[in-house]
């Protein structure tokens, strides 16, 4: 298979197919659940592809795609992958067959709009994941905003209006400071070099004047502009505000691509802009991001904690883990990024597979309050056994993924940072504290209410969808140097070290 | 002489053909509403032909009728996007005008008449010719505001407007006299060259503040808009339509051709105080169209607002500056035809339409048009991949250039801003579900139907494919002598 449009395939396959599915009838549900699976698995065979064709050791982009858009300010239509960029997009195509099947029976109306905002969204990750052009990432970092407010909005909970609106008020606010740095960073390269362009490698070599202070100083308000972007996203402490809403809000789906996917282009893109871009920024923005990373992960998990909907609970864990992940990016060694790129890929997984689980007992009994469940280890023996296999994962348990994330990100950070970590640490013991504390309520509780006597336990299709999720787990558990070693030449290469 | 009549055809031709269906319009009777309209489509499609013939025909560097009229790429462009504006108001008015039972002919006949004062403007390199393009196009659409005479608040608009226009005409007017009185010149270059080897004595000032605001009274910029969102929600909405895109779209042309042409060097003096006024109007026209509750007034404030981002590129200035605005006019265009399209479409038997909670779950019952109104309001918000977020870029890549980056940052918050109103009724249409009382149905419109179509697909091109109208809109503002 030629790899010269591999990337377009990766990245327009599922918005294709889902304009296509636009022109299907309204009653063809049928054919839109099935076209849209097997779209999305079309994605994953060709990031699986990609996965094998890649040359890890080669810390440039590959399977570059070049192709002029708009001439006249030098945007292009570029496309390229490193190992970074890889394991992200791996991640997302896994999880989008995923959340197809889950919602194959919970998702009964209007099944053809959402699909066709699922695939869109799909391309607007991927397309972010793979851009190599600032504006083309801008572009499809945009295209991701009407999906996610379609499908919150849509097929949401009671507060879904409020929900939606918040997420695409929030997010737009960041993005639209970001689409004027980029312009203004495009602008330093022009009158640097004379020539327009917005190509990412081209970016990298205009240098940034420091100036002094922080409001003469165009590094400083650059980086603040990208950073603002991502922060929302990701969302750091204290910018968090939307994320309880649209994810308690969002369907099943939509949380599992939200917590699993959209999150991490938060970080992806601290990473991928505003380390290589602005490296005097982040050195001098360290300290704070540092402190909000540690407010982010003790506070999450402290409000995780006193949360009573199982929804909420793990809303907020994410706060906690994506804290996790801005304290290694911004450790700033090896060790804590590439733990940090682990810990993206992990918090996919486990809040992914979290999230897929509480929608399984919603289906059942339409509540998601903690107190309305208990004893169920009786009644669903297998849902047991999958969430605690989640819970574990998502609490660091050594042998599953989330303690090679958490460890590497901790001691990555420990020789700059120790004070930072000793805080920090104390967040691990919490996210034992509460996700246990939520087994031990809904599962082992006396099983007290009538209702949950008769649940049934997982069905096929919802293994089907769990099996995949669990496997990763134990994958990068047992053996995380397969993942590592994929991202590791282009990781060295953007922290310069 | 010969040359200039040839430089003058388009407008000669358009006149005369306006007239031609105004006499065949008292003569049919109000029966023959397709015959009129076709005739009126063909009117302008056949003025736009001339056009491009004309414009084969002259040297676009000439002067003709002693240095007053130009035909110059940028007169050419903006002629050509006030036939298009033109032909689609006539396409939309077509079933607005059978379905409320009006007469045809004097109606198409103002709007042609409208489009060769527009044209004229952009045309005009003196003040008086600006001037006279100016009054023709603002009264006929004085006349057109009010021709739902059976409305009551059609009548108030056409009041309000009148009276407003009339005003500010004569602002625009005092300013004139006072520069030809500081300067003894209305020639645009004239003018350029007199202020540019003398310092301008106070009067000549005055004269410029006169103008600017005069000027900003027609594109509806902060603090001359309050005429803006009573007209608009009183006329008949194609005339909203077309006020919102057309008149605006020319008193744009000659803001540009007049300040950044004949007024360059006293840019210091008039830049700071168009770059406030820019501000002002994306705040305030953002904010105010926040709470509406009426499509229409909140489509005004939303034009208002847009008039804002206009005026950021006609700030940054230079060929950039004045070519994203042109891109941006054409862009704005399509877009807001378009949802002014959609509004026609659901005004329906005696049952206005106009309100944000009319829209609810119409996209279950209408989905091919609640799509082309979500493509419209995610342009109006500057969402890709639409026209409008390409638009936007240009405004802003200009304005950062030229060193006006508070201006584009107050642009794009305020951009958020306004997306809160956009979705509102994208909210309405997807999200919810019609109270079932007396649920908003399209009546069959066709033509509106077909504009609307027309419309989303160039929202689409646009947005995905900028670079050959980009490529036009540059050509045409290449020759940025504008004098």
């Amino acid at each position: 298979m030629p790899t010269d449009f591999l990337l377009s395939a990766i990245v327009l396959t599922p918005g294709v197919v889902g304009l296509l599915l636009l022109a299907t009838p309204r009653e063809a549900v049928r054919l839109q659940r099935w076209v849209s699976l097997l779209a999305s698995v079309a994605t994953l065979v060709f990031a699986a592809v990609a996965w094998s064709r890649i040359d890890p050791a080669n810390a440039s982009f590959q399977f570059v795609e070049a192709r002029t858009w708009l001439p006249s300010l030098g945007i292009g239509y570029r496309l390229g992958m490193d190992g970074i960029s890889l394991v992200l997009v791996l991640l997302t195509a896994l999880l989008q067959p995923i959340v197809f099947i889950s919602s194959w029976r919970s998702i009964h109306d209007k099944v053809k709009g959402y699909v066709v905002a699922m695939l869109l969204l799909e391309t607007g990750v991927l397309g972010a994941f793979l851009a190599t052009d600032m504006f083309l990432f801008y572009v499809f970092w945009e295209l991701m905003l009407v999906p996610m407010y379609f499908i919150i909005g849509v097929w949401g909970g009671e507060r879904r209006i409020y929900a939606a609106v918040k997420f695409v008020l929030f997010t737009l606010a960041g993005s639209l400071l970001m689409l004027v740095a980029i312009i203004y960073l495009s602008f330093v390269f022009h009158s640097q070099t004379g020539t327009w362009s917005f190509a990412y490698e081209d970016m990298l070599r205009a240098s940034v004047p420091m100036g002094q202070g922080f409001w003469h100083s165009p590094q400083m308000l650059l980086f603040a502009a990208f950073a603002l972007a991502f922060a929302i996203k990701v969302p750091i402490f204290p910018l968090h505000t939307w994320l309880p809403d649209a994810h308690t809000e969002a369907p099943t789906g939509g949380s599992i691509i939200l917590a699993g996917v959209l999150l991490k282009l938060g970080t992806y893109g601290l990473l991928r802009f505003n380390r290589p871009l602005f490296p005097e920024a982040w050195q001098r923005a360290t300290p704070l991001f540092l402190t909000l990373a540690v407010i982010g992960i003790v506070y999450g998990a402290l409000v995780a904690w006193a949360q009573k909907d199982m929804k909420k609970l793990v809303a907020y864990s994410s706060v906690t883990h994506m804290g996790f992940i801005v304290l290694g990016l911004f450790a700033g060694t090896l060790t804590s990024t590439q733990g940090a790129l682990l810990q993206m890929v992990n918090h996919g997984l486990s809040t992914g597979a979290l999230f897929l689980l509480v929608g399984v007992v919603y289906d059942r009994r339409h509540t998601r309050m903690i107190e309305d469940f208990g004893g169920l280890a009786a009644v669903m023996p297998l849902y047991t056994g999958a969430f605690l296999i989640a819970t574990l994962s998502s609490i660091g348990l050594p042998g599953l993924n989330g303690f090679v994330g958490e460890f590497l990100i901790l001691t990555g950070a420990f020789p700059r940072h120790p004070a930072v970590v000793a805080v920090a640490a104390t967040g691990v013991v919490l996210g034992a504290v509460y996700m246990l504390s939520l087994v031990r309520r809904v599962f082992w509780n006396p099983l007290a209410i009538e209702a949950n006597r008769s649940l049934p336990d997982l069905t096929w299709r919802e293994v089907l969808a769990f099996a995949p999720l669990a496997f990763f787990m134990v994958w990068i558990g047992v053996h995380p140097g397969t993942f590592l070693s994929l991202s590791e030449a282009a990781v060295r290469r953007l922290i310069g070290g | 002489m010969r040359a200039d009549l040839i430089a003058l055809l388009p407008e000669l031709m358009l006149a005369t053909l306006a007239m031609a269906v105004l006499l065949a319009g008292l003569a049919s009777g109000k029966a023959r509403h397709g015959l009129l309209g076709a005739g009126a489509v063909l009117a302008l499609a056949a003025t736009g032909v001339t056009l491009w013939l004309a414009a084969g025909a002259t040297d676009p560097g000439a002067h003709f009728f002693s240095g007053m009229f130009v035909l110059d790429h940028f007169a050419i462009f903006f002629k050509a996007l006030f036939l298009l504006t033109a032909a689609l108001v006539v396409l939309l008015s077509h079933d607005y005008l059978k379905r409320n039972d009006y007469r045809p002919g004097e109606y198409l006949a103002l709007v042609m008449f409208a489009t060769v004062g527009m044209m004229t403007m952009a045309s005009g390199v003196n003040l008086a010719v600006i001037y006279v393009g100016l009054e023709l196009m603002a009264l006929s659409t004085y006349i057109l505001a009010g021709y739902f005479r059976r409305e009551v608040k059609s009548h108030e608009a056409a009041a309000k407007y009148f009276v407003l226009g009339a005003m500010s005409s004569g602002i625009l007017l005092y300013g004139l006299s006072l520069i030809y009185g500081a300067t003894g010149t209305l020639d645009l270059a004239t003018l350029a060259r007199v202020l540019a080897s003398a310092k301008p004595g106070p009067s000549a000032l005055v004269g410029v503040a006169l103008l600017a605001c005069g000027f900003l009274f027609k594109v509806a910029a902060v603090p001359f808009h309050v005429w803006t969102p009573d007209v608009y929600e009183g006329a008949p909405t194609p005339i909203t339509a077309f006020m919102s895109v057309g008149p605006k779209a020319a008193a744009f042309a000659m803001f540009l051709r007049v300040f950044i042409g004949g007024l360059a060097p006293l840019a210091a003096s008039w830049i700071w105080l168009v770059g406030v006024a820019a501000a002002l109007t994306m705040i305030w026209g953002n904010v105010a169209a926040l709470t509406q509750d009426n499509v229409k007034r909140m489509l005004a404030y939303s034009s208002i607002a847009h008039a804002g981002y206009a005026l950021v590129g006609l700030v940054a200035g230079g060929p950039a500056g004045v070519n994203s605005v042109l891109f941006y006019m054409l862009v704005y265009t399509v877009t807001n035809i378009g949802a002014f399209g959609f509004v026609i479409l659901l005004e329906s038997r005696g049952y206005a339409g106009e309100t944000v909670a009319d829209y609810a779950g119409l996209a279950r019952r209408h989905p091919a048009a609640a799509f082309g109104m979500l493509l419209f309001m995610l342009s109006l918000g500057g969402i890709p991949p639409t026209a409008g977020f390409m638009g936007k870029l240009y405004l802003f890549a200009a304005a950062v250039n030229a060193g006006y980056v508070w201006l584009v940052v107050v642009a794009v918050l305020m951009s958020a801003v306004s997306l809160y109103y956009y979705l509102r009724i994208v909210l309405q249409m997807y999200l919810r579900e019609g109270d079932g009382a007396e649920p908003a149905t399209l009546v069959a419109a066709p033509w509106t139907e077909r504009v609307i179509w027309a419309c989303g697909v160039a929202v689409l091109v646009i947005g995905l494919l900028p670079a050959p109208f980009l490529a036009a809109a540059r050509a045409m503002a290449g020759a940025v002598g504008l004098l």
